[in-house]
């Protein structure tokens, strides 16, 4: 995919998630689904795994599907329990002869931040600390979203949620996001990146299959923006994504092999402000006599960024 | 209930019976590497843990070619045996105690999920206080997750009943999850003379899963786990309602299948010095054996005891048992519970067995007994003081307790 990519080659592959469902008009956790899908090559079967969240509830309204692929949900917690349980069904369904021998399938989870950084993070450790051949895949939007709009350990400090609202003498989430992605990196699995929507959607797919291709546990932290819950114009998803990475509070990485690769170096570091101003839930922060605050975000912001430059200078 | 008339003695066994002395644990193993499952996921706790380890020894000597998947908790245990039996595989978990209350949200999965998981449990109380020996809580706090279960009076009874779980569970009417349940430590790791069976009479007897609907069924997909409105989420529960009906006639047929294997026979319950008993001890598991030696006592005195050992549990053979009870003439019955339910008048078996008495219109004297908890010893010294207590009752002399505790420090 690397030599030749092309954007509308990659959108001509066959959807694997149908229209029809009931996601939110603009969601980003759907846009990074089927992006992800998009990595799966043609013929190739897949299980598709799916924490409780908006996508399940959403994608799979009981009689109807939007999974041409087979498809498992089971519980809030243990998406990757679930799908290694698939996988080591594979294994042995092969090994013995129940399963042709040309029949190849995939085993891809889908977890949002809520089912994947909290509530799931026990499930999703032991999945990946022993090695199951599978990719999970969060969908991070920063907040239990499905429920409406509670704080998660993945939301940004100073958000303003349901359960930390900014108030009278509350400036929102006191604590900064927790860091998954590096903590996946420490599993030492063989393949961790994180992406989100670029202008040609480059990063996203070539992460998706190279996870989806990558023998052994692989995983893949997708900034996937929530109109409702970030509170900025539907329109702008894109404009977010890219201010996210310019301001390097998403930065884009791999960890291949417990090698940390950089994929994008902005230019310009742009000021977090610039990523905050736009959303709603952070309005707060711009009234007048709270330039400290911000003032604070973008030194967290700062040194994440010198530790994640760091790990990507070793060699 | 219909206990199967045929003398199975009569027919010509189909295995070779094999005597050998060993633990419930070693029994459940022995059975599980003469059934050869596709996978394991499980956690360790007492007093379980040595089923797990027996199958990861005989995985490491190529006995078997089950996946065994060492999870990292009883929940994931319990989801990934909904995610191997969903792609397709014949899976087993083996749990105690906790663990069973840590699978708690995912029994109910697997059961809605119409997925027939086997589970060996091996009862052991809950906490707290944290300890570690017999009583049965764990699977009475599981007796509403829609699994079937059934529970042994010895290490033999968890051999058979760990051998017929499976055709129950994957019956096509059937469809759902199984628990065979042991008392832990009196018989998971007491060691007893055994009859085993042979390897390929068990393989045939159990037979290959086949299911009809799996995630990997190449070229024909299929969704599982979904999101159900109100429209259609109550009959999703009707229909696992009706499942549990119908394992009851399934739960039979696969009974009497078995008895042609191996000349021993079960039912929904074990009828024991009943036909003219007046009194009644009605409970489950390895307590039955002690009450049983008491009652043989009890009859040389010319005191006319019986024993009512419940095997079945889910589905509950309400109907089957108060005729039963019925059909004796029993004047009074002890109820007896491994268990607490903390509503204050009694235990699960004191609560559902009254229920089908007073449904079927058998209105004996019944006092229920809370004992054995935490693996307190129940004696046959207990079970005299119980049936002293049954004839005072019955002949009026005192009116019966309603939830009386055996064997508490005085």
């Amino acid at each position: 995919m690397n030599n030749n990519y092309s954007l509308k080659t990659m959108m001509n592959r066959p959807e694997r998630l149908a229209p029809g469902h009931r996601m939110c008009a603009g969601c980003g956790a759907t846009i990074g689904v089927r992006a992800v899908l998009r990595g799966l090559h043609e013929g190739d079967r897949a299980v598709i795994g799916n924490a409780t969240g908006c996508l399940e509830v959403s994608s799979y309204m009981y009689p109807y599907t939007a999974w041409e692929d087979s498809y498992i949900h089971n519980a809030f917690e243990n998406a990757g329990a679930t799908l290694s349980g698939v996988e080591t069904a594979y294994k042995v369904l092969k090994r013995r002869g129940k399963l042709g021998e040309g029949e190849q399938f995939k085993f891809i989870t889908f977890g949002g931040d809520g089912g994947t950084y909290d509530i799931g993070f026990q499930s999703l450790s032991g999945a990946m600390e022993r090695g199951h051949d599978m990719v999970y895949v969060c969908y991070d939007n920063g907040a239990y979203m499905n429920t409406g709009i509670q704080r998660s350990s993945a939301t940004p400090m100073y958000a303003d949620t349901t359960t930390t609202p900014a108030g009278k003498v509350s400036a929102g989430k006191v604590q900064y996001r927790k860091d998954l992605s590096a903590i996946i990196a420490e599993h030492y699995v063989p393949y961790v990146a994180q992406t989100t929507f670029t202008r040609d959607f480059r990063d996203l797919h070539r992460k998706a299959e190279t996870a989806i291709y990558t023998e052994g546990p692989a995983f893949l932290n997708i900034m996937t923006p929530c109109p409702r819950g970030w509170r900025y114009e539907t329109s702008r998803i894109m404009e977010i994504c890219r201010l996210a990475v310019e301001t390097c509070y998403w930065p884009l990485f791999e960890v291949v092999e417990g090698k940390w690769i950089l994929n994008y170096q902005p230019k310009n570091k742009l000021p977090i402000e610039d990523f905050l101003r736009p959303q709603g839930r952070f309005k707060h922060l711009f009234k007048p006599g709270n330039e400290e605050l911000i003032g604070r975000f973008q030194e967290e912001v700062d040194k994440r960024w010198e530790d994640l430059l760091y790990r990507c200078s070793r060699t | 209930m219909n206990h199967t008339d045929k003398n199975c003695k009569t027919i010509q066994m189909t295995s070779r019976e094999i005597r050998d002395r060993m633990s419930g644990n070693e029994a459940v193993a022995y059975a599980i590497r003469q059934i050869d499952p596709d996978v394991m996921p499980a956690f360790p706790i007492t007093p379980s843990t040595e089923i797990p380890q027996m199958v990861s020894t005989y995985i490491a000597n190529g006995e078997i070619g089950t996946e065994f998947i060492p999870v990292e908790s009883e929940h994931s245990a319990m989801s990934a045996a909904i995610g191997a039996e969903a792609a397709g595989a014949r899976t087993i978990t083996a749990t105690s105690s906790a663990g069973l209350a840590l699978m708690w949200e995912e029994l109910l999965l697997a059961a809605s999920n119409r997925l027939p998981v086997v589970l060996a449990l091996v009862n052991r109380t809950l906490s707290g206080p944290i300890n570690i020996n017999c009583d049965h809580s764990d699977g009475m706090g599981a007796r509403d997750t829609g699994w079937i279960q059934i529970y042994a009076e010895n290490n033999q009874e968890a051999y058979d009943n760990y051998i017929q779980a499976f055709p129950i569970a994957e019956d096509p009417r059937v469809h759902l999850p199984v628990m065979i349940c042991q008392d832990g430590f009196i018989t998971s790791h007491a060691v007893e003379n055994i009859s085993l069976l042979e390897d390929d009479a068990v393989k045939r007897f159990v037979g290959q899963y086949e299911p009809e609907e799996f995630l990997l069924n190449p070229g024909r997909p299929v969704s599982v786990g979904p999101y159900a409105v109100s429209d259609y989420s109550m009959e999703a529960k009707k229909g696992q309602e009706d499942a549990m009906e119908r394992a009851g006639s399934v739960i039979l047929e696969t009974a009497e299948r078995f008895c042609r294997m191996s000349g021993r026979k079960y039912g929904f319950f074990e009828e024991y010095r009943m036909e003219d008993a007046e009194y009644v001890l009605l409970l489950m598991g390895s307590a039955a054996g002690t009450a049983k030696a008491a009652v043989d006592q009890l009859r040389q005195q010319g005191i006319r005891a019986g024993v009512l050992k419940l095997r079945v549990f889910r589905p509950f053979p309400a109907a089957e048992l108060a005729e039963a009870i019925r059909r004796c003439g029993c004047r009074a019955l002890a109820i007896l519970d491994r268990c607490e339910s903390y509503n204050g008048v009694g235990g699960p078996l004191g609560s559902e067995v009254t229920q089908a008495l007073y449904r079927a219109k058998v209105y004996t004297e019944t006092v229920n007994y809370i004992y054995g908890l935490a693996g307190r010893d129940f004696t046959v010294e207990h079970v005299f003081g119980i049936v002293d207590e049954l004839r005072d009752v019955a002949d009026g002399k005192v009116l019966p307790p309603d939830h009386k505790y055996i064997g508490l420090r005085s």
